[in-house]
């Protein structure tokens, strides 16, 4: 009984990864090797040919090198952001509970709700920003920029909505990391005669960087792999000028029904994400303060 | 070198009672001043109030010669050892003891031989690259010390330095500690609620309860002459004696007890022991007082452990020296003139 009884409580767990994570991984492995198209009944083995035919096509040099940017500059300003929202969070002050719900919501509420919300705030003719921005004479109401229209703009428009989404789960993260450090040491820092800047820049931060490495890490995977944002805002347009790899996997692989190029397209970071997740929680393990 | 001083310092916390109520109490410039208490008692709070770590509901900080309520602690010329240590855990010992000076200016040239001095002065040179992690408490209590020590303040403030000490350990601290103040002639504010460190290291010693200060004194004036019966009892181990009747409390200290007649005006009883305890360098003796209005009472005395114990069960006549008599009042506590 005892023997069975503790293989058979993590069995759920075992089924739930290898169903829903392992077969998916295994079977898109399989497809990146193949030449299935939806539709044909056969399959043969192609090796690589998935991949070196992905990369010589300028879509996916151009996804790749978005996907790069998307995850660099919105997890750049999520970090920086995180920080200093986390600061404040620390400290006591009215309503600060109101405030801490506020900051949670964007990760909390389904994100198809909030990306579509971010649709029609930068919507071309109905757009809130514009609005204000034409009420407050920054732009001209014949000419208002094209959020999700322009290249650069819709770019822009993307990152802005993704860092709002992951910004409220590294500000949690980093929060209960400074909420770690016991009071004693601020207050040391402070009779040792060290102001805001100082104490955080050379002292609280630096205590909390395994854990910010952690927060970093999970948002740099999660942004290389996430497609939301731009599905719902850009499909990855105007003319893919916001196209990242996993909406061009997508597109490629489920709406234009070439599964093995999508599975390679999806795929082809998986090592490099792989290395990058061994290397954070490397340096995050080496720099953990006791 | 410096005066610290607090007048009517008062700190009420949201929703609480008083946690500090109308302190005043003032160093001598150079002292090392004990605030010693029970847990609770706000002398923790009194030293965070004057590091300007605590901002006070009411009163006053002065800090050589001038109100401080307003600076920052940065500002007030303090340094400040905390019971946990409070050392910077990513930093080596080095960038610990030289972190005040880089907050505070000095220029980089003299960071080097100001550490070096400090820590020399606790015989931890040889530490200096190390991470706190991988130092023992003693050697982490040293780099606490030499932290605040580098930058020359005007006060010490130490929160129960010793207390994360094993025992051993800290009585050679305690000492290592006294030497050190006397050698820099720092005025130094120490909290504890160790009465033996208190008594140890204090030239005098606030002794703090509920919030406000019930005496102030040399460790022989608080200990031979109590201010009140929560001072008789909070000192010494075991406590005073304290026999109530009419009114009136006496009290003597255990050691004060003796057996015999004793002299003219002496206090004099029969008690039948109860039960004696040996504790190597003495042995105490717990019995019940026989006559003279007192039957019934308990108390304990002390004698040398060379000496034979009385047997349990027997009684005997014992004594207490007229000048050893410390006389309360049963319904303040406070000390009275014998009846």
């Amino acid at each position: 009984m005892k023997r069975w009884l503790g293989p058979a409580l993590v069995a759920p767990a075992f089924a739930y990864i290898a169903l829903l994570v392992g077969l998916p991984v295994v079977l898109s492995l399989y497809l990146s090797v193949s030449d299935a198209r939806v539709g044909s009944d056969t399959t043969s083995f192609v090796g690589l040919a998935n991949f070196s035919a992905a990369v010589r096509t300028p879509s996916f040099r151009a996804a790749l090198a978005h996907s790069f940017l998307f995850t660099v500059v919105s997890q750049a300003l999520v970090i920086v952001g995180a920080t200093l929202l986390a600061l404040s969070l620390k400290e006591a002050f009215r309503g600060r509970g109101l405030v801490r719900f506020l900051v949670l919501l964007p990760w909390v509420a389904p994100i198809s709700l909030g990306a579509i919300g971010w649709k029609w705030l930068l919507d071309s003719l109905y757009s809130v920003v514009n609005w204000v921005l034409v009420a407050a004479g920054v732009v001209s109401a014949a000419n208002p920029p094209m959020w999700l229209g322009e290249p650069r703009l819709a770019m822009l428009s993307v990152v802005l909505v993704h860092t709002w989404r992951t910004l409220p789960f590294a500000t949690v993260i980093l929060l209960a990391g400074l909420t770690s450090i016991p009071r004693d040491i601020p207050e040391a820092a402070a009779v040792d005669g060290s102001g805001f800047w100082r104490t955080h820049l050379s002292i609280t931060l630096p205590m909390i960087r395994p854990i910010a490495l952690v927060a970093l890490l999970f948002g740099v995977v999660f942004t290389f792999t996430d497609m939301t944002a731009v599905y719902i805002l850009t499909r990855g347009g105007p003319a893919d000028a916001t196209q990242v790899l996993p909406s061009l996997a997508f597109f490629t692989g489920i709406l234009g029904g070439d599964l093995s190029a999508g599975a390679a397209i999806s795929l082809f970071l998986f090592p490099l994400l792989l290395l990058g997740a061994v290397v954070l929680l490397r340096i995050a393990h080496r720099s953990e303060v006791t | 070198m410096a005066v610290v001083a607090t007048r009517a310092l008062t700190k009420r916390f949201a929703g609480g009672e008083n946690a500090v109520d109308g302190v005043d109490i003032e160093s001598r410039d150079g002292e090392f001043l004990v605030l010693l208490g029970p847990s609770g008692s706000g002398k923790t709070t009194v030293l965070r109030m004057i590091a300007g770590l605590e901002e006070p509901t009411s009163g006053e900080v002065w800090i050589g010669g001038r109100i401080v309520n307003r600076l920052t602690p940065r500002e007030r010329g303090i340094a400040m050892v905390f019971q946990s240590y409070a050392l910077y855990p990513h930093l080596s010992v080095y960038d610990n003891i030289a972190f005040p000076l880089k907050a505070q200016g000095v220029p980089r040239g003299e960071h080097e031989a100001k550490v070096g001095w400090a820590a020399e002065k606790f015989g931890i040179v040889r530490l200096l690259g190390r991470k706190p992690r991988e130092l023992s408490g003693g050697e982490r209590q040293r780099v606490a010390l030499a932290r605040a020590l580098v930058r020359q303040p005007q006060v010490f403030l130490l929160d129960e330095p010793l207390s994360n000490l094993d025992a051993k350990l800290r009585a050679s601290a305690r000492e290592e500690l006294q030497k050190f103040q006397k050698e820099i002639g720092t005025t130094a504010v120490y909290v504890t609620h160790d009465q033996v460190e208190a008594m140890a290291l204090g030239d005098r010693v606030v002794i703090m309860d509920h919030g406000r200060v019930r005496q102030v004194g040399t460790p022989a004036e608080v200990y031979d002459d109590p201010a009140d019966t929560f001072v008789a009892t909070f000192l010494g181990s075991p406590a005073m004696n304290l026999l109530e009747r009419d009114g009136v409390v006496l009290g003597f200290r255990p050691e004060h007890v003796r057996a015999g007649a004793g002299a003219e005006g002496a206090a004099r009883f029969r008690v039948r022991c109860d039960l004696t305890e040996y504790l190597g360098s003495e042995q105490l003796a717990y019995g019940t007082l026989q006559d003279g209005g007192w039957e019934g009472r308990e108390i304990v005395w002390r004698f040398p452990s060379w000496e034979a114990a009385p047997p349990e069960g027997s009684v005997r006549e014992v004594f207490v020296e007229r000048g050893r008599l410390r006389w309360f009042d049963a319904a303040s506590g406070l000390r009275r003139a014998a009846p």
